[in-house]
């Protein structure tokens, strides 16, 4: 279970994240959606501190995983993001072998048997539904993958560390819609196992995919409630205009 | 204005910037071509040269069995050093005064024609127009050329020797990249330890105050490098290693690697920094660790920029002139340890270009170091070409 209580995020001096409480039950997906800017992805990055990367930010408020606080001091990052994958929002494989960017979590992590991590490959790219279009290509760059190959490859990169959640920041963006629909049916299966976050700018994906969702707006959550009721019967004006498309 | 005033206006001055960029790039390739051409023409004459003084001969007695002698046999006749006996001009005015030897030296090459008939080990050393002529006991020995053999795999480099010169280049060149080659192996660890920190490690105010600092360093000219090292590098490892003289390689290799640290560092960081934010964002989010991340995505991703670094160290030692000359010791012998005096080739054309009379071999010669440090920089730029050219990301379009 994720939780974030009071949450507020500075760059610099911006205020990025206003007040944002929420809480996301394991197994779910939950979808951010919201205008550009508003601040979806710093709310994403948050939970498995890549913000940390960035100098002169600030975060105050409480952010747990199963009831611990992932900002604690004691708190090994570098532990806690094995735990948290992530997608990003343009597929970005090593320049390696496909095979190599699956094992790469699996080799930082210090496994060394290569039995195992053949099978973990294995797995985690049949788990990305990509295994029978690259089994012939282990060892080909993974730049000669179409774009939403690439894409499912980072899933399975990240899967095949065994993450408990995994966090996608517009995973289907920048894929064509057969590819996006790939991604979404994926979406679907990896509920089962673990606990999905995802952010997206496509309403109909956000309303297709997840259980829950929240609107954020100029760094506020406007709304979060589940998805069926937010789509058909939304509480805030905003939320109305924002999703019949009369913003602003 | 009408427009289409305007139009021909703007097409003219086009025009006009289009020639004006053409001429200059024009002038400057002929004028480097011209330069290189001028290098390698002043550099082959050497080799048209005679490996006697111009306008000297050795003359011996006729029954002496010496056919031909090579610059290195010459130098030891003239050395004593065999049983021969060298004989030199002085040698005969020495012997003979001015009245004997007759108004404008006329009566000269009888003279030199008697001492040569009555010592057969005598090897004479003489102008050409003194030679005796018609004289069945007098030989002149045939002179050849200065070969490239000799050249490139002399060993001996005394070029101011009489009555041949030696022109070993191999003591220079062997200096030259004995002294770079410590220079970088000095150099390196300390610039990649250095590209690491900043690019990686150092808070974004101190590599602002750090990156410029280090090519500020890049920019001091080299002499001051140069005095830095004769009056504190020297001395220091004089008394350190307790050493006979402080000239020595390794303090050119320590100069030169302080000197080709700044370059280094700078491409070198360039290259690590320029590592896309997606691929260390991607290898961080799998759990990787940040040297985990340095060193199996980072390194990898920029081993083009960073071996371009090395090499461009490696041009700016072996072409440094400089410094090298005023704490290497300039002596030039084949280098056998760190701690002893060498010489590279920009030091001896540096030292020797000013003291050798212009058309002379000795000119020559300088040209030809001149026109092989020449291509060791083209080898070495061209290196750095094609590696920096072979990035990965250009390869696969991303
Ligand atoms: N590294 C940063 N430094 C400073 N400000 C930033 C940084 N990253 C984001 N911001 C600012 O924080 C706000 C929220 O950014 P964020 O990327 O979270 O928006 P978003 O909702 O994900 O937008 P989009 O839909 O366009 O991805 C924006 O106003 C942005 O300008
Ligand atoms: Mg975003």
């Amino acid at each position: 279970m994720i939780e974030a209580k009071n949450i507020d995020f500075y760059y610099g001096d911006f205020h990025a994240l206003k007040n944002i409480s929420m809480k996301m039950e394991a197994h779910t997906v939950t979808a951010f959606i919201g205008p550009s800017g508003c601040g979806k992805s710093t709310f994403l990055r948050l939970f498995n501190r890549m913000n940390d990367l960035i100098d002169a930010t600030r975060l105050t408020g409480e952010c747990r995983i199963d009831g611990a606080d992932i900002y604690h001091k004691s708190v090994d990052v570098d532990e806690l993001r094995k735990k948290v994958g992530m997608v990003f929002q343009k597929p970005n494989p090593f320049p390696k072998s496909v095979f190599e960017n699956v094992a790469y979590g699996l080799r930082v992590g210090g496994m060394t048997d290569k039995n195992r991590i053949r099978q973990r490959v294995e797995a985690a790219l049949t788990g990305a539904a990509l295994w029978d279009e690259v089994k012939d290509k282990l060892k080909k760059s993974a730049f000669e993958l179409s774009g939403g190959q690439q894409q499912r490859l980072c899933i399975a990169r990240a899967l095949a560390i065994s993450p408990a959640i995994l966090l996608m920041d517009e995973p289907a963006s920048a894929l064509d819609p057969v590819s996006t629909s790939k991604i979404e049916d994926l979406i679907h299966v990896l509920k089962k196992e673990y606990t999905l976050v995802i952010v997206t700018h496509n309403m109909q994906q956000a309303a297709r995919v997840s259980d829950k969702t929240g609107f954020f707006m100029l760094g506020e959550l406007v709304e979060f409630s589940d998805t069926k009721k937010m789509f058909l019967n939304p509480e805030k004006e905003e939320t109305q205009n924002y999703l019949t498309g009369r913003f602003g | 204005m009408k427009p289409d005033l305007l139009r021909c206006k703007r097409k003219g001055f086009r025009l006009f910037a289009e020639a004006l960029f053409t001429l200059s790039g024009t002038v400057t390739t002929v004028v480097i071509l011209l330069i290189i051409l001028f290098l390698f023409k002043e550099g082959a004459g050497l080799f048209r040269s005679n490996e006697v003084e111009k306008g000297y001969s050795l003359c011996v007695h006729a029954s002496s069995p010496v056919e031909r002698l090579s610059p290195a046999q010459i130098k030891q006749i003239f050395d004593y050093e065999t049983e021969w006996i060298p004989f030199r001009l002085e040698d005969l005015f020495d012997r003979y005064s001015e009245e004997e030897l007759g108004k404008d030296y006329a009566l000269l090459p009888g003279k030199l024609g008697e001492e040569i008939t009555k010592e057969p080990k005598l090897v004479a050393f003489v102008p050409t127009q003194y030679v005796p002529t018609g004289l069945p006991t007098v030989r002149v020995l045939p002179g050849s050329r200065i070969g490239w053999l000799r050249f490139f795999g002399g060993k001996e480099w005394m070029p101011t020797a009489t009555p041949a010169p030696l022109f070993g280049v191999l003591p220079l060149l062997l200096g030259t990249l004995w002294v770079s080659l410590f220079a970088i192996l000095i150099a390196l660890p300390l610039g990649l330890g250095a590209t690491v920190y900043l690019s990686e490690l150092a808070g974004e105010k101190m590599r602002r105050l750090l990156k410029p600092a280090i090519e500020l360093l890049a920019g001091i000219p080299s002499v001051v490098y140069g005095f830095f090292g004769l009056v504190v590098l020297v001395p220091f490892l004089q008394r350190t290693g307790g050493l006979p003289v402080g000239e020595t390689a390794l303090a050119g290799s320590l100069i030169l690697a302080i000197m080709a640290l700044p370059t280094i560092i700078t491409v070198a960081e360039d290259a690590m920094r320029n590592t896309p934010k997606a691929l260390r964002e991607a290898s961080l989010a799998l759990g990787a660790t940040r040297w985990q991340t340095i060193y199996r995505v980072v390194f990898p991703a920029s081993v083009s920029g960073i071996s371009a670094a090395i090499v461009l160290g490696i041009g700016r030692a072996v072409g440094e002139t400089m410094a090298v000359l005023m704490v290497t010791g300039n002596a030039a012998v084949m280098p056998s340890s760190l701690l002893e005096p060498v010489r590279t080739i920009p030091a001896t054309i540096a030292a020797e270009l000013g003291e050798a009379p212009a058309g002379g071999a000795h000119y020559q010669a300088l040209f030809m170091l001149g026109c092989i440090l020449f291509l060791i920089t083209l080898l070495i730029s061209t290196a750095a070409e094609i590696i920096s050219g072979k990035s990965f990301y250009n390869k696969k379009g991303i």
